[in-house]
């Protein structure tokens, strides 16, 4: 187990080493520089030479390389956002706790709806349920998250006025949590996608798990089909959801990103947005670094908790 | 974002109705042969999902491609377009779908947009599916630590939500369509990359590999004319749902506001400007082109699913 772990923790720094090795490409393959970049189309050369000389980018691209690795792994120093006048990094700090609570329940809540509807289209495989369950889960899948955001809006919030129109602004988590009206669209939206291949994945994990030697030897030995339902084929089918969930994280975080630009909800994905737009690029680079570092550490999580709970993983 | 670029997910086929595919030979006499494309067409066409989506498709493609020579607007001239009618006025006989807030016919912008949008798709899974085919069979088939660095990369871009690299590259270079197919097309290699990869480490240890290497194939030969073509049917499938997934990003990147420059438009960037003035009770200026992302993802998805359980049950009946 303890060998599991170091290996696949050693997989992840590698990981984590190579995304900010390609964010420091990144942010020196812009046209111009980055002098350019931050300083505007209309620099002049003097005033770029300067910026260069005042940030290290005169440096050989090795110094350069290796203070940027020092300077995010000793300092945390993400960069200096020249248009929001702040660092990246206080930038990110007061958005980041938002939008993991977005994605935290918003996971936690499709596996919640996942699960029971996976295991329903299996006991009603081939059922009128079973059909329409699968028609809708094709349908959410297909629809690009802004799309199922902006209808939802329209309807429960415009329409029905069930749900106020954008989210909790509030700048704080606590200020966020005490709306949690406002959180109810936002949360369908991200878990819709979730919820649509997790339970068709599900069903057939069930499908398979239902289908192995050990539930026909349960029921041989008299167990009712709840137990062998939850007992035996749940646990098993469930293992394959962790390594999934593992793998389904970019296009979560992703879906954050679109869902809190939809929304309005202040959150790392709607600052990446507004850095886009205005051009912001190293606040933009800062932002991506975090999503694939937490990107990294949730799939790492994730495979440990695969490996705690199937002891076959760990022994291999 | 498309359910055939999860590799974990294998098993999408019962989700379609279980129509019998199989038809088993009886009395021992063997099921026709034809030859390989034959094959797939015949447990292709038995789907009934999946010639409803290809024919949704084709008709998508004619509409947008060869609509505007049967239904001229005017899509790039926004002074021209006030003269001859009035901005977010409702669907009528004047405008089939109404028009929006710079006074464009809206059915037009459809076709105008899909152009944008199809080509996009199209190219960019094209790229995507050559460029990781490429990068999967080579690291597959020299292994070692080839395989590991490069696979290495794959992962390491596989950590990065796609969305954000998107964004990124869009924002750094000067965007145009051109710059727009470049970027989706690189970012959503990876899958390929790692699909045809496995693949290619079965492969190589099959007789035929082996017995090419006796007599005396390169590496080259053997990679371009004997791998690449056994992992066809996985190549093929995964271009399908990436088709659908290069116009689901670009409908994202559209909606945030860096999609297509003006004045082509894309249905992402038409539903981005549609919403504001979806609000006001001016439907016509999104639903459309929502329904129109939707209808073609679909579509792409069930065509998928049917190529990837005609290439399984090719591979059964050998």
């Amino acid at each position: 187990m303890i060998f599991y772990l170091i290996r696949r923790i050693f997989q992840a720094i590698v990981v984590l080493i190579g995304v900010t090795f390609l964010t420091f490409i990144l942010a020196h393959v812009i046209p111009g520089g980055p002098a350019r970049a931050a300083l505007g189309s209309r620099a002049t050369p003097g005033q770029l030479a300067s910026f260069n000389a005042q940030n290290g980018y005169d440096l050989p691209i090795w110094d350069q390389l290796y203070r940027y690795f020092e300077g995010l792994i000793l300092h945390f120093n993400l960069g200096y956002s020249y248009k929001a006048n702040q660092t990246v990094r206080s930038l990110i700090l007061s958005r980041l706790p938002k939008t993991l609570v977005l994605l935290g329940i918003s996971t936690v809540f499709a596996v919640i709806i996942a699960v029971p509807l996976g295991i329903l289209q299996t006991v009603r495989r081939y059922k009128p349920i079973d059909y329409a369950l699968t028609g809708l889960s094709f349908i959410f899948y297909a629809m690009p998250a802004f799309l199922l955001g902006t209808l939802l809006i329209l309807y429960f919030a415009i329409d029905l006025k069930w749900f106020p129109v954008a989210a909790p602004s509030a700048s704080t988590v606590t200020g966020i949590l005490a709306d949690p009206r406002g959180l109810v669209l936002p949360i369908l939206t991200l878990s819709a996608i979730t919820i649509a291949s997790f339970s068709r994945y599900m069903r057939s994990s069930m499908m398979e798990a239902m289908a192995e030697d050990y539930i026909r030897t349960a029921r041989a030995k008299g167990a009712g089909s709840l137990r062998v339902l939850f007992r035996h084929a749940l646990r098993n089918a469930l293992i394959p959801i962790i390594t999934l969930l593992g793998l389904s994280l970019p296009t979560i975080v992703g879906g954050a990103l679109i869902t809190e630009t939809v929304f309005n909800y202040p959150g790392m994905g709607l600052l990446t947005t507004n850095a886009a737009l205005n051009d912001d690029v190293p606040l933009l680079l800062g932002t991506t670094l975090v999503a694939a570092f937490a990107t990294v550490v949730g799939s790492l999580l994730a495979d440990v908790l695969y490996a705690v709970v199937d002891p076959r993983v760990r022994y291999h | 974002m498309g359910i055939g670029s999860n590799p974990l997910i294998f098993d999408e086929a019962e989700g379609a109705a279980p129509d019998s595919s199989a038809v088993t030979p009886s009395g021992g006499e063997a099921s026709s042969t034809g030859g390989f494309a034959i094959q797939v067409l015949r447990v292709f066409v038995e789907n009934k999902l999946a010639v409803v989506g290809a024919v949704v498709i084709l008709f998508m493609v004619l509409f947008c491609f060869l609509g505007p020579v049967f239904y001229h607007t005017n899509q790039t001239n926004a002074q021209l377009a006030l003269l001859n009618s009035v901005e977010n006025a409702a669907p009528s006989r004047a405008h089939v779908f109404g028009t929006d807030a710079n006074g464009f016919d809206m059915l037009g912008r459809i076709m105008y947009g899909g152009k944008a949008s199809l080509e996009v798709g199209f190219a960019a899974a094209a790229i995507a599916t050559v460029v990781g085919v490429l990068w999967g069979a080579v690291a597959g088939f020299f292994g070692g630590w080839v395989d590991t660095v490069m696979m290495r990369i794959v992962d390491v871009l596989l950590s990065i939500p796609l969305l954000f690299l998107l964004i990124v590259l869009a924002v750094i270079f000067p965007r145009s369509l051109g710059l727009l197919i470049l970027v989706i097309g690189f970012t959503a290699w990876l899958v390929p990359a790692r699909l045809v990869r496995g693949e290619t480490l079965v492969l190589r240890v099959r007789e035929f590999v082996q017995a090419v290497r006796v007599m005396g194939g390169t590496s080259r030969r053997i990679v371009l004319r004997h791998v690449v073509p056994n992992t066809l049917g996985t190549i093929i499938v995964n271009a399908t749902f990436q088709v659908a997934d290069a116009i689901l990003y670009l409908a994202a990147l559209g909606f945030i506001g860096l999609g297509v420059p003006a004045p082509q438009t894309d249905w992402g960037s038409m539903l981005s400007n549609g919403v504001d003035y979806a609000a006001s009770g001016y439907w016509w200026e999104i639903y459309p082109a929502g329904v129109v992302i939707v209808l073609v993802v679909v579509a792409f998805n069930f065509v998928g699913d049917a190529l990837r359980d005609a290439f399984e049950v090719r591979l059964q009946r050998r």
